[in-house]
Protein backbone atom coordinates (compact mmCIF):
# COMPACT_ATOMS: atom_id res chain seq x y z
CA UNK A 1 0.00 0.00 0.00
CA UNK A 2 1.15 3.20 -0.58
CA UNK A 3 0.35 6.04 1.82
CA UNK A 4 2.40 8.66 -0.18
CA UNK A 5 -0.68 9.44 -2.03
CA UNK A 6 -1.77 13.39 -2.79
CA UNK A 7 -4.92 13.82 -0.71
CA UNK A 8 -6.32 16.64 -2.55
CA UNK A 9 -9.67 16.27 -0.61
CA UNK A 10 -7.81 18.07 2.14
CA UNK A 11 -7.03 20.93 0.03
CA UNK A 12 -10.68 20.91 -1.92
CA UNK A 13 -10.13 22.46 -5.34
CA UNK A 14 -11.96 25.44 -4.87
CA UNK A 15 -9.86 26.48 -2.01
CA UNK A 16 -6.87 25.74 -3.83
CA UNK A 17 -7.83 27.43 -7.06
CA UNK A 18 -8.54 30.53 -4.81
CA UNK A 19 -5.33 30.62 -2.89
CA UNK A 20 -4.04 29.98 -6.65
CA UNK A 21 -5.39 33.10 -8.00
CA UNK A 22 -4.17 35.13 -5.00
CA UNK A 23 -0.93 36.82 -5.80
CA UNK A 24 -0.26 37.94 -2.09
CA UNK A 25 0.25 34.49 -1.25
CA UNK A 26 3.44 34.09 -3.91
CA UNK A 27 4.40 37.80 -3.05
CA UNK A 28 5.10 36.85 0.48
CA UNK A 29 6.85 33.94 -0.41
CA UNK A 30 8.88 35.11 -3.16
CA UNK A 31 11.16 38.10 -3.69
CA UNK A 32 9.26 40.67 -6.09
CA UNK A 33 12.22 41.53 -8.62
CA UNK A 34 10.63 44.00 -11.31
CA UNK A 35 7.19 45.41 -12.47
CA UNK A 36 7.76 44.99 -16.16
CA UNK A 37 4.60 46.10 -17.54
CA UNK A 38 2.20 48.06 -15.76
CA UNK A 39 -1.64 48.61 -16.50
CA UNK A 40 -1.40 51.39 -19.22
CA UNK A 41 1.42 49.49 -20.72
CA UNK A 42 -0.59 45.85 -20.60
CA UNK A 43 -3.32 48.16 -22.22
CA UNK A 44 -0.96 49.78 -25.25
CA UNK A 45 0.34 46.34 -26.00
CA UNK A 46 -3.28 44.36 -26.15
CA UNK A 47 -4.32 47.24 -28.74
CA UNK A 48 -1.23 46.65 -30.96
CA UNK A 49 -2.17 43.33 -30.91
CA UNK A 50 -5.32 44.46 -31.97
CA UNK A 51 -4.02 46.67 -34.54
CA UNK A 52 -1.24 43.70 -35.64
CA UNK A 53 -4.17 40.92 -35.86
CA UNK A 54 -6.61 42.94 -38.86
CA UNK A 55 -3.20 44.34 -40.63
CA UNK A 56 -2.16 40.40 -40.88
CA UNK A 57 -5.35 38.78 -41.49
CA UNK A 58 -6.34 41.90 -44.12
CA UNK A 59 -9.85 42.49 -41.60
CA UNK A 60 -11.40 40.27 -39.17
CA UNK A 61 -14.10 38.70 -41.49
CA UNK A 62 -12.77 35.53 -40.58
CA UNK A 63 -11.38 35.67 -37.67
CA UNK A 64 -12.10 34.33 -33.87
CA UNK A 65 -10.29 34.22 -30.65
CA UNK A 66 -9.87 31.63 -28.18
CA UNK A 67 -8.20 32.88 -24.69
CA UNK A 68 -6.65 30.20 -23.17
CA UNK A 69 -8.03 29.92 -19.33
CA UNK A 70 -7.28 31.29 -16.73
CA UNK A 71 -5.90 34.65 -17.99
CA UNK A 72 -5.56 34.41 -21.54
CA UNK A 73 -9.36 34.02 -21.57
CA UNK A 74 -9.21 37.34 -20.27
CA UNK A 75 -6.85 38.55 -22.36
CA UNK A 76 -8.65 37.49 -25.12
CA UNK A 77 -11.87 39.47 -24.17
CA UNK A 78 -9.69 42.65 -23.95
CA UNK A 79 -8.07 42.00 -27.14
CA UNK A 80 -12.07 41.22 -28.73
CA UNK A 81 -12.78 44.72 -27.33
CA UNK A 82 -10.30 46.46 -28.85
CA UNK A 83 -11.14 45.05 -31.98
CA UNK A 84 -14.78 45.91 -31.57
CA UNK A 85 -13.64 49.43 -31.04
CA UNK A 86 -10.94 49.59 -34.01
CA UNK A 87 -13.21 48.02 -36.80
CA UNK A 88 -15.65 45.37 -35.81
CA UNK A 89 -16.44 42.52 -33.00
CA UNK A 90 -15.29 39.09 -33.60
CA UNK A 91 -16.37 35.62 -32.11
CA UNK A 92 -14.84 34.79 -28.74
CA UNK A 93 -14.20 32.00 -27.04
CA UNK A 94 -12.64 29.91 -24.41
CA UNK A 95 -10.15 26.79 -24.52
CA UNK A 96 -8.99 24.47 -22.13
CA UNK A 97 -6.44 22.54 -22.57
CA UNK A 98 -5.98 20.61 -19.04
CA UNK A 99 -7.18 17.29 -20.84
CA UNK A 100 -4.45 17.43 -23.42
CA UNK A 101 -1.45 18.52 -20.83
CA UNK A 102 1.83 16.04 -21.62
CA UNK A 103 1.91 16.61 -17.56
CA UNK A 104 -1.11 15.71 -16.02
CA UNK A 105 0.52 12.82 -14.62
CA UNK A 106 3.05 14.56 -13.02
CA UNK A 107 0.54 16.91 -10.69
CA UNK A 108 -2.56 16.20 -8.72
CA UNK A 109 -5.81 16.49 -10.09
CA UNK A 110 -6.87 19.59 -11.64
CA UNK A 111 -10.07 20.91 -11.95
CA UNK A 112 -11.45 21.95 -15.87
CA UNK A 113 -12.04 25.29 -16.60
CA UNK A 114 -14.36 26.35 -18.96
CA UNK A 115 -14.33 25.53 -23.03
CA UNK A 116 -16.75 27.71 -24.60
CA UNK A 117 -16.47 27.56 -28.69
CA UNK A 118 -18.35 30.47 -30.65
CA UNK A 119 -21.45 29.89 -32.67
CA UNK A 120 -19.86 29.35 -35.89
CA UNK A 121 -17.25 27.38 -34.81
CA UNK A 122 -13.69 27.48 -36.11
CA UNK A 123 -13.79 25.69 -38.92
CA UNK A 124 -11.79 27.42 -41.46
CA UNK A 125 -11.54 30.21 -39.53
CA UNK A 126 -8.41 32.05 -38.53
CA UNK A 127 -8.28 31.17 -35.12
CA UNK A 128 -5.71 33.01 -32.63
CA UNK A 129 -5.14 31.81 -29.37
CA UNK A 130 -4.11 33.90 -26.99
CA UNK A 131 -2.51 33.63 -23.64
CA UNK A 132 -0.32 35.02 -20.96
CA UNK A 133 2.65 33.69 -21.13
CA UNK A 134 4.71 31.46 -23.26
CA UNK A 135 7.54 29.81 -21.86
CA UNK A 136 8.14 25.80 -22.82
CA UNK A 137 5.13 26.29 -25.39
CA UNK A 138 4.05 23.15 -24.36
CA UNK A 139 0.35 24.86 -23.61
CA UNK A 140 0.14 25.38 -26.73
CA UNK A 141 0.56 22.56 -28.01
CA UNK A 142 -1.89 20.97 -25.70
CA UNK A 143 -4.03 23.91 -27.31
CA UNK A 144 -3.29 22.56 -31.34
CA UNK A 145 -4.02 18.98 -30.02
CA UNK A 146 -7.46 20.30 -28.77
CA UNK A 147 -8.34 22.77 -31.43
CA UNK A 148 -7.96 19.73 -33.97
CA UNK A 149 -10.77 17.96 -32.21
CA UNK A 150 -12.84 20.59 -32.55
CA UNK A 151 -12.51 21.03 -36.45
CA UNK A 152 -9.80 22.47 -38.60
CA UNK A 153 -8.79 25.72 -38.73
CA UNK A 154 -7.62 27.54 -41.33
CA UNK A 155 -4.95 28.56 -40.16
CA UNK A 156 -4.34 28.98 -36.12
CA UNK A 157 -2.04 32.00 -34.52
CA UNK A 158 -0.71 32.62 -31.46
CA UNK A 159 -1.11 36.11 -29.38
CA UNK A 160 0.52 36.25 -26.07
CA UNK A 161 1.07 39.60 -23.70
CA UNK A 162 4.86 37.88 -22.37
CA UNK A 163 7.12 35.68 -24.45
CA UNK A 164 9.95 34.67 -21.74
CA UNK A 165 11.83 32.59 -23.92
CA UNK A 166 12.67 28.95 -23.14
CA UNK A 167 11.02 26.98 -25.57
CA UNK A 168 11.14 23.34 -24.99
CA UNK A 169 9.21 22.73 -28.46
CA UNK A 170 9.15 24.81 -31.96
CA UNK A 171 6.78 26.84 -31.45
CA UNK A 172 6.46 30.45 -31.77
CA UNK A 173 4.40 33.78 -31.26
CA UNK A 174 2.33 35.70 -33.88
CA UNK A 175 1.97 38.92 -32.09
CA UNK A 176 3.83 39.38 -28.85
CA UNK A 177 2.80 42.14 -26.33
CA UNK A 178 6.33 42.23 -24.92
CA UNK A 179 9.56 39.96 -25.38
CA UNK A 180 11.16 39.41 -21.82
CA UNK A 181 14.08 38.04 -21.21
CA UNK A 182 14.37 35.70 -18.21
CA UNK A 183 16.44 32.50 -16.60
CA UNK A 184 14.50 29.69 -16.06
CA UNK A 185 14.82 29.88 -12.37
CA UNK A 186 12.75 33.48 -12.09
CA UNK A 187 9.20 33.27 -12.96
CA UNK A 188 6.92 35.82 -14.48
CA UNK A 189 3.36 36.59 -12.83
CA UNK A 190 0.52 38.33 -15.12
CA UNK A 191 -1.65 39.53 -12.92
CA UNK A 192 -4.45 40.58 -14.19
CA UNK A 193 -7.81 43.23 -13.00
CA UNK A 194 -10.95 40.89 -13.82
CA UNK A 195 -8.84 38.18 -11.56
CA UNK A 196 -6.48 39.70 -9.32
CA UNK A 197 -8.02 43.44 -8.58
CA UNK A 198 -4.89 45.38 -11.10
CA UNK A 199 -3.31 44.86 -14.20
CA UNK A 200 0.94 44.32 -13.96
CA UNK A 201 3.54 42.05 -15.34
CA UNK A 202 6.10 40.89 -13.05
CA UNK A 203 9.41 38.67 -12.71
CA UNK A 204 9.82 37.10 -9.66
CA UNK A 205 13.05 34.85 -8.17
CA UNK A 206 12.84 31.55 -6.70
CA UNK A 207 11.94 28.39 -8.19
CA UNK A 208 8.28 27.80 -8.44
CA UNK A 209 5.79 28.99 -10.28
CA UNK B 1 -11.36 12.79 -2.98
CA UNK B 2 -9.46 9.79 -1.56
CA UNK B 3 -7.82 7.22 -4.20
CA UNK B 4 -10.82 5.36 -4.25
CA UNK B 5 -14.23 5.76 -4.70
CA UNK B 6 -16.42 3.45 -2.31
CA UNK B 7 -18.79 5.18 -0.83
CA UNK B 8 -20.73 8.69 -0.76
CA UNK B 9 -18.74 8.86 2.78
CA UNK B 10 -15.43 9.21 0.50
CA UNK B 11 -16.13 12.80 -0.55
CA UNK B 12 -16.63 15.96 0.90
CA UNK B 13 -19.62 18.36 -0.21
CA UNK B 14 -17.10 20.39 -2.08
CA UNK B 15 -15.84 17.09 -3.65
CA UNK B 16 -18.64 16.46 -4.93
CA UNK B 17 -19.37 19.43 -6.29
CA UNK B 18 -16.33 19.50 -8.16
CA UNK B 19 -17.13 15.98 -9.49
CA UNK B 20 -20.35 17.66 -10.95
CA UNK B 21 -18.45 21.26 -12.52
CA UNK B 22 -15.78 18.86 -13.75
CA UNK B 23 -18.78 16.64 -15.35
CA UNK B 24 -20.12 19.74 -16.91
CA UNK B 25 -17.66 21.23 -18.38
CA UNK B 26 -17.01 17.26 -20.05
CA UNK B 27 -20.74 17.82 -21.03
CA UNK B 28 -19.52 21.00 -23.33
CA UNK B 29 -16.76 19.19 -24.77
CA UNK B 30 -18.57 16.36 -25.32
CA UNK B 31 -21.53 18.13 -26.82
CA UNK B 32 -19.24 18.79 -29.83
CA UNK B 33 -17.34 17.00 -32.30
CA UNK B 34 -14.64 16.14 -29.98
CA UNK B 35 -15.65 13.15 -28.36
CA UNK B 36 -12.89 11.04 -27.29
CA UNK B 37 -9.84 12.62 -24.86
CA UNK B 38 -6.56 11.84 -24.62
CA UNK B 39 -5.93 12.17 -21.06
CA UNK B 40 -6.59 8.39 -19.70
CA UNK B 41 -4.27 7.49 -22.74
CA UNK B 42 -1.70 4.22 -21.72
CA UNK B 43 -3.93 3.76 -18.61
CA UNK B 44 -6.18 0.43 -17.68
CA UNK B 45 -9.59 0.54 -16.53
CA UNK B 46 -10.77 -3.16 -15.47
CA UNK B 47 -14.69 -3.60 -15.55
CA UNK B 48 -14.81 -6.52 -12.55
CA UNK B 49 -19.03 -6.99 -12.63
CA UNK B 50 -19.61 -10.36 -10.42
CA UNK B 51 -23.40 -9.06 -10.63
CA UNK B 52 -25.16 -8.51 -13.83
CA UNK B 53 -25.75 -4.79 -14.86
CA UNK B 54 -26.55 -3.59 -18.24
CA UNK B 55 -26.10 0.58 -17.66
CA UNK B 56 -23.41 0.84 -15.50
CA UNK B 57 -21.30 -1.44 -17.28
CA UNK B 58 -21.48 0.27 -20.31
CA UNK B 59 -21.77 3.83 -19.08
CA UNK B 60 -18.09 3.13 -17.45
CA UNK B 61 -16.79 1.45 -20.70
CA UNK B 62 -18.28 4.21 -22.30
CA UNK B 63 -16.65 6.79 -19.82
CA UNK B 64 -13.16 5.06 -19.94
CA UNK B 65 -13.28 4.84 -23.58
CA UNK B 66 -14.00 8.21 -24.61
CA UNK B 67 -10.85 9.33 -22.25
CA UNK B 68 -8.73 6.78 -23.94
CA UNK B 69 -8.12 4.66 -21.31
CA UNK B 70 -7.96 0.83 -22.35
CA UNK B 71 -10.98 -1.22 -21.05
CA UNK B 72 -10.92 -4.53 -19.89
CA UNK B 73 -14.51 -6.11 -19.03
CA UNK B 74 -14.59 -8.75 -16.94
CA UNK B 75 -17.62 -10.72 -15.52
CA UNK B 76 -18.26 -13.52 -13.24
CA UNK B 77 -20.25 -15.53 -15.78
CA UNK B 78 -17.82 -17.43 -18.30
CA UNK B 79 -14.80 -16.74 -15.87
CA UNK B 80 -13.29 -18.35 -13.66
CA UNK B 81 -15.32 -17.41 -10.77
CA UNK B 82 -17.46 -19.95 -12.18
CA UNK B 83 -14.72 -22.43 -11.40
CA UNK B 84 -14.22 -21.54 -7.83
CA UNK B 85 -12.01 -18.43 -8.05
CA UNK B 86 -11.85 -16.15 -4.99
CA UNK B 87 -11.83 -12.62 -5.12
CA UNK B 88 -8.19 -12.57 -4.01
CA UNK B 89 -6.86 -14.24 -6.62
CA UNK B 90 -9.20 -12.65 -9.56
CA UNK B 91 -7.86 -9.19 -8.10
CA UNK B 92 -4.43 -10.60 -8.16
CA UNK B 93 -4.58 -11.74 -11.11
CA UNK B 94 -5.70 -8.10 -12.25
CA UNK B 95 -3.05 -6.43 -10.33
CA UNK B 96 -0.37 -8.54 -12.62
CA UNK B 97 -1.64 -7.13 -15.97
CA UNK B 98 -1.42 -3.84 -14.37
CA UNK B 99 -4.72 -1.83 -13.75
CA UNK B 100 -4.81 1.00 -13.00
CA UNK B 101 -8.47 1.27 -11.59
CA UNK B 102 -10.95 -1.47 -11.06
CA UNK B 103 -14.68 -0.68 -11.30
CA UNK B 104 -16.43 -3.51 -9.03
CA UNK B 105 -19.75 -4.85 -8.85
CA UNK B 106 -20.25 -7.17 -6.33
CA UNK B 107 -23.57 -8.71 -4.95
CA UNK B 108 -21.93 -8.38 -1.12
CA UNK B 109 -22.02 -5.46 0.89
CA UNK B 110 -18.53 -4.13 1.34
CA UNK B 111 -16.75 -6.29 -1.62
CA UNK B 112 -15.23 -2.58 -2.49
CA UNK B 113 -13.97 -1.67 0.60
CA UNK B 114 -12.57 -5.35 1.17
CA UNK B 115 -10.78 -4.93 -2.46
CA UNK B 116 -9.58 -1.38 -1.28
CA UNK B 117 -8.26 -1.76 2.10
CA UNK B 118 -6.73 -5.25 1.38
CA UNK B 119 -3.27 -4.78 -0.42
CA UNK B 120 -4.25 -7.11 -3.08
CA UNK B 121 -4.07 -4.86 -5.55
CA UNK B 122 -2.41 -0.94 -5.91
CA UNK B 123 -5.31 0.25 -8.68
CA UNK B 124 -7.79 2.71 -7.87
CA UNK B 125 -11.61 0.96 -6.79
CA UNK B 126 -14.83 2.26 -7.62
CA UNK B 127 -17.77 1.09 -6.25
CA UNK B 128 -20.31 0.24 -9.21
CA UNK B 129 -22.64 -1.41 -6.87
CA UNK B 130 -21.68 -3.52 -3.46
CA UNK B 131 -25.11 -5.39 -2.46
CA UNK B 132 -27.46 -3.45 -0.63
CA UNK B 133 -24.53 -1.00 0.68
CA UNK B 134 -23.53 1.68 -1.68
CA UNK B 135 -23.55 2.52 -5.43
CA UNK B 136 -21.60 6.35 -5.34
CA UNK B 137 -21.87 7.15 -9.38
CA UNK B 138 -25.73 6.50 -9.56
CA UNK B 139 -25.89 8.95 -6.89
CA UNK B 140 -23.56 11.63 -8.31
CA UNK B 141 -25.10 11.48 -11.69
CA UNK B 142 -28.37 11.67 -9.80
CA UNK B 143 -27.52 14.72 -8.67
CA UNK B 144 -25.67 16.03 -11.70
CA UNK B 145 -28.85 15.24 -13.57
CA UNK B 146 -30.85 17.31 -10.90
CA UNK B 147 -28.91 20.36 -11.55
CA UNK B 148 -29.22 20.65 -14.84
CA UNK B 149 -32.76 20.42 -14.39
CA UNK B 150 -32.58 23.02 -11.44
CA UNK B 151 -29.64 25.40 -12.53
CA UNK B 152 -31.11 27.64 -9.13
CA UNK B 153 -29.29 24.60 -7.42
CA UNK B 154 -25.80 24.50 -8.69
CA UNK B 155 -23.39 24.75 -5.33
CA UNK B 156 -25.95 23.10 -2.98
CA UNK B 157 -29.48 21.89 -3.08
CA UNK B 158 -30.48 23.88 0.33
CA UNK B 159 -34.44 23.80 0.12
CA UNK B 160 -35.04 21.04 -2.80
CA UNK B 161 -37.55 18.29 -2.08
CA UNK B 162 -36.73 15.09 -2.66
CA UNK B 163 -38.76 12.01 -2.40
CA UNK B 164 -37.51 8.44 -2.68
CA UNK B 165 -40.05 5.94 -3.58
CA UNK B 166 -40.13 2.14 -3.17
CA UNK B 167 -37.84 -0.53 -2.42
CA UNK B 168 -35.60 1.45 -0.16
CA UNK B 169 -34.34 -1.67 2.01
CA UNK B 170 -32.58 -3.22 -0.86
CA UNK B 171 -31.27 0.24 -2.49
CA UNK B 172 -27.78 0.83 -2.63
CA UNK B 173 -28.58 3.90 -4.81
CA UNK B 174 -31.59 5.40 -2.36
CA UNK B 175 -28.21 4.66 0.38
CA UNK B 176 -25.93 6.31 -1.81
CA UNK B 177 -28.44 9.20 -2.79
CA UNK B 178 -29.68 9.59 0.47
CA UNK B 179 -26.21 10.32 1.89
CA UNK B 180 -25.20 13.02 -1.37
CA UNK B 181 -28.46 14.67 -1.10
CA UNK B 182 -28.40 15.23 2.39
CA UNK B 183 -24.27 16.02 2.11
CA UNK B 184 -25.93 18.73 -0.23
CA UNK B 185 -28.35 20.13 1.65
CA UNK B 186 -31.83 18.77 0.15
CA UNK B 187 -34.85 17.71 2.23
CA UNK B 188 -35.19 13.82 1.75
CA UNK B 189 -38.24 12.00 2.28
CA UNK B 190 -38.68 7.91 1.91
CA UNK B 191 -41.79 7.22 1.04
CA UNK B 192 -42.21 3.17 1.09
CA UNK B 193 -44.28 0.64 2.29
CA UNK B 194 -43.05 -0.06 6.50
CA UNK B 195 -41.88 -3.48 5.33
CA UNK B 196 -39.27 -2.00 2.80
CA UNK B 197 -37.67 0.77 5.37
CA UNK B 198 -34.73 -0.56 6.80
CA UNK B 199 -34.04 -0.80 10.34
CA UNK B 200 -32.20 2.32 11.69
CA UNK B 201 -33.59 4.61 9.16
CA UNK B 202 -34.37 7.28 12.14
CA UNK B 203 -30.69 7.93 12.09
CA UNK B 204 -30.96 8.99 8.70
CA UNK B 205 -31.32 12.86 8.30
CA UNK B 206 -34.66 11.79 6.01
CA UNK B 207 -38.31 12.14 6.73
CA UNK B 208 -40.32 8.94 6.43
CA UNK B 209 -43.97 8.52 4.49
CA UNK B 210 -45.98 5.42 4.17
CA UNK B 211 -48.59 7.59 2.00
CA UNK B 212 -47.06 8.40 -2.11
CA UNK B 213 -50.16 10.50 -2.27
CA UNK B 214 -49.25 13.15 0.63
CA UNK B 215 -46.03 13.13 -0.57
CA UNK B 216 -46.22 13.31 -4.41
CA UNK B 217 -48.06 17.13 -3.84
CA UNK B 218 -44.96 19.20 -3.07
CA UNK B 219 -41.50 17.56 -4.30
CA UNK B 220 -39.18 18.69 -6.68
CA UNK B 221 -37.71 15.59 -7.63
CA UNK B 222 -39.44 11.99 -7.62
CA UNK B 223 -37.17 9.31 -7.23
CA UNK B 224 -38.55 6.34 -8.04
CA UNK B 225 -36.65 2.62 -7.15
CA UNK B 226 -36.85 -0.70 -8.62
CA UNK B 227 -38.47 -3.64 -6.89
CA UNK B 228 -35.94 -5.57 -6.76
CA UNK B 229 -37.34 -9.02 -6.56
CA UNK B 230 -33.79 -10.73 -7.17
CA UNK B 231 -32.80 -9.91 -3.80
CA UNK B 232 -36.97 -10.53 -1.82
CA UNK B 233 -35.98 -13.52 -0.14
CA UNK B 234 -39.35 -12.82 1.90
CA UNK B 235 -42.96 -11.55 0.65
CA UNK B 236 -42.36 -7.53 1.91
CA UNK B 237 -46.04 -6.59 0.50
CA UNK B 238 -49.46 -8.46 -0.43
CA UNK B 239 -49.17 -8.50 -4.42
CA UNK B 240 -47.42 -6.70 -6.69
CA UNK B 241 -50.70 -5.36 -7.84
CA UNK B 242 -51.14 -3.81 -4.51
CA UNK B 243 -48.26 -2.47 -4.21
CA UNK B 244 -48.12 -0.86 -7.70
CA UNK B 245 -51.63 0.70 -5.78
CA UNK B 246 -50.05 2.35 -2.95
CA UNK B 247 -46.58 3.10 -4.24
CA UNK B 248 -46.34 3.28 -7.93
CA UNK B 249 -46.28 6.25 -10.07
CA UNK B 250 -49.44 6.03 -12.00
CA UNK B 251 -51.64 8.71 -14.34
CA UNK B 252 -52.81 10.26 -11.21
CA UNK B 253 -49.65 10.93 -9.64
CA UNK B 254 -47.92 11.98 -12.24
CA UNK B 255 -50.74 14.62 -12.31
CA UNK B 256 -50.42 15.20 -9.01
CA UNK B 257 -46.79 16.47 -9.54
CA UNK B 258 -45.68 20.12 -9.54
CA UNK B 259 -45.66 21.44 -12.61
CA UNK B 260 -41.57 21.62 -12.67
CA UNK B 261 -41.19 18.24 -10.75
CA UNK B 262 -39.06 15.41 -12.36
CA UNK B 263 -39.44 11.77 -11.70
CA UNK B 264 -36.10 9.80 -11.94
CA UNK B 265 -36.10 5.85 -11.88
CA UNK B 266 -32.02 4.07 -11.82
CA UNK B 267 -33.47 1.62 -14.21
CA UNK B 268 -34.07 -1.01 -14.90
CA UNK B 269 -37.91 -0.36 -14.45
CA UNK B 270 -40.43 -2.48 -14.45
CA UNK B 271 -42.92 -1.07 -15.73
CA UNK B 272 -46.15 -1.51 -14.42
CA UNK B 273 -45.04 -2.05 -11.10
CA UNK B 274 -43.54 0.76 -9.69
CA UNK B 275 -43.54 3.15 -12.67
CA UNK B 276 -46.81 3.31 -15.29
CA UNK B 277 -45.70 3.29 -18.93
CA UNK B 278 -47.42 6.98 -19.59
CA UNK B 279 -44.94 8.37 -16.14
CA UNK B 280 -41.96 6.66 -17.77
CA UNK B 281 -42.44 8.08 -21.10
CA UNK B 282 -43.66 11.41 -19.92
CA UNK B 283 -41.71 14.70 -20.53
CA UNK B 284 -40.97 14.59 -16.74
CA UNK B 285 -39.43 11.29 -16.97
CA UNK B 286 -35.79 12.13 -16.93
CA UNK B 287 -34.23 8.51 -17.17
CA UNK B 288 -32.36 8.90 -20.21
CA UNK B 289 -30.80 12.07 -19.27
CA UNK B 290 -29.58 9.85 -16.05
CA UNK B 291 -28.18 7.43 -18.52
CA UNK B 292 -26.35 9.66 -20.62
CA UNK B 293 -25.25 11.86 -17.51
CA UNK B 294 -23.52 8.74 -16.30
CA UNK B 295 -21.27 8.76 -18.66
CA UNK B 296 -20.12 12.22 -18.08
CA UNK B 297 -20.28 11.78 -14.24
CA UNK B 298 -17.55 8.95 -14.58
CA UNK B 299 -15.57 10.29 -17.06
CA UNK B 300 -15.31 12.89 -14.63
CA UNK B 301 -14.75 10.30 -11.42
CA UNK B 302 -12.35 8.70 -13.68
CA UNK B 303 -10.70 11.20 -14.49
CA UNK B 304 -10.39 12.60 -10.89
CA UNK B 305 -9.02 9.63 -9.89
CA UNK B 306 -6.75 8.72 -13.01
CA UNK B 307 -5.97 12.12 -14.61
CA UNK B 308 -3.03 13.33 -12.23
CA UNK B 309 -0.27 11.96 -10.11
CA UNK B 310 -0.55 8.59 -8.23
CA UNK B 311 2.03 10.26 -5.85
CA UNK B 312 2.55 13.89 -5.00
CA UNK B 313 5.99 14.37 -7.33
CA UNK B 314 7.81 16.94 -8.66
CA UNK B 315 5.96 19.69 -9.55
CA UNK B 316 7.22 21.18 -12.89
CA UNK B 317 6.66 24.57 -14.67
Amino acid sequence: MDFNIHRWYLCPAREARKSFNDPSREAAKEKKLATVLDAGEIGRALKRIAHEIIEHNHGLDNVVLLGIPTRGAFLGERIGKFLAEIQSPVPVGTLDITLHRDDLRMRPPRPLLPTVIPIGGIEGKDVVLVDDVLYSGRTIRAALDALGEIGRPRTVQLAVLVDRGHRQLPIRADYVGKNIPTSASESVRVLLDEIDGSDSVQILSGDSK
Amino acid sequence: MNRHLLSINDLSAADAIEILNTANELSKISDGPMRKLPTLRGRTVVNLFFEDSTRTRISFESAAKRLSADVINFSAKGSSVSKGESLKDTAQTLQAMGADAVVIRHGASGAAQRLADSGWISASVINAGDGTHEHPTQALLDAYTIRSKFPQYSENFAGLKVAIVGDILHSRVARSNVLLLTKLGAKVTLVAPPTLIPVGVQDWQVGVSYDLDAVVKDVDVLMMLRVQSERMKDSFFPSEREYSRGYGLDSARLHALQEHAIVMHPGPMNRGLEISAESADSHRSVVLAQVSNGVLVRMAVLYQLLGGAALTGEVGA
